[in-house]
């Protein structure tokens, strides 16, 4: 067999034992808890950094310091709601039982931290700008990812049958991604209050590295805290899908056994 | 530094600290909240089976 062949077969091969409900089982009990040794270590590490090695900022002060929490969390709308939306592709294309428990699983979560993103910014426009809210155009397009999220778990929970569910949810993700470059552009397309990007931005990053690494860090750790919990919540919905299946059954009896 | 100067974050500490709590929180409250429905599913299935075991028992047609 030529190399070229193996290889194709290999991946073939992985991509339908992901798509199984309980390799993925299998493979989650070992990757959730690196997910959470990787989120507690990065966060922790970049939380330190944040708050006591990284200078005040010569304009905004010690107020800055809402970044480390504030574009982490921004980040992980935006980057959750691309994964949901590329999950609800392939579970709608591929017809993958998993690519639609990734989906649901995630419109919970990128909801949170889009909450968190707009209360945070909040917090921080009240003393920087001098406003809790404005209707702006960043502020208003990260408004309405997050009805999108919402829209997305109302769907899924508004169908009894749970195919049909799983595909009017994907289905909307899919349509909603457009959101993603608006908001990301939202900045540059329209005058707005919020500052431009500093990361991702031509040039490279506008920051220093003893205030760009913490936040770094904490991105990162906050997209393994999105990992660890989105494979918590998937365990829970394979068991609760799948509680029919012969295999769940022996899993619950076993543990039961050990109990007792 | 000391840390009451830690605390008054250049008067913002109204600000920054909220920021800070309230994601810690959210993040908590997301982990106990998948760790509560993990229990309540396996519950549930455990019930289920036992409930199974318990007609098939009893259900025989004598």
């Amino acid at each position: 067999m030529n190399p070229l062949t193996k290889i194709w077969n290999f991946l073939y091969r992985s991509f339908h034992r992901l798509g199984s409900p309980r390799e993925f089982y299998k493979i989650s009990r070992y990757a959730t808890p690196l997910f959470g040794l990787l989120f507690i270590s990065l966060t922790l590490l970049g939380a330190y950094q944040g708050l006591f090695l990284a200078p005040s900022d010569y304009q905004q002060g010690d107020s800055y310091r809402i970044i480390f929490v504030h574009v982490p969390a921004a980040w992980l709308s935006l980057f959750i709601y691309v994964v949901m939306a590329v999950a609800g592709a392939i579970g709608l294309i591929w017809r993958m039982k998993m690519a639609f428990v990734v989906n649901i699983c995630s419109a919970p979560l990128g909801a949170c931290f889009t909450a968190l993103a707009l209360t945070t910014g909040s917090l921080w426009g009240k003393p920087i700008w001098g406003a809790w809210w404005v209707w702006d155009a960043r502020l208003t397009s990260e408004l309405i990812l997050l009805f999108l999220y919402f829209g997305v778990m109302a769907i899924y929970y508004a169908f009894e049958e749970r195919k049909t569910a799983e595909k009017a949810a994907a289905l909307l993700s899919v349509v909603g991604v457009v959101i993603v470059p608006i908001i990301h552009y939202s900045v540059e397309w329209w005058s707005s209050l919020h500052q431009g990007a500093t990361v991702f931005r031509e040039g490279g990053p506008a920051m220093p590295p003893s205030m760009l690494t913490p936040l770094l860090l904490m991105a990162l750790g906050l997209t393994f805290f999105y990992g660890y919990i989105l494979f918590l919540n998937m365990q829970n919905l394979v068991l609760k899908n799948e509680q029919k299946s012969a295999w769940v059954r022996e899993l619950i009896q076993q543990q039961k056994s050990k109990q007792s | 530094m000391n840390w009451s100067e830690f605390f008054y974050m250049g008067g913002y500490a109204w600000y920054v600290w909220p920021s800070w709590g309230i994601t810690i929180l959210v993040m908590l409250a997301l982990f106990v909240q998948s760790k509560l429905e993990n229990a309540k599913i396996r519950r549930n299935i455990a019930r289920q089976i036992a409930r199974e075991q318990h007609s098939l028992q009893h259900n025989t047609t004598d």
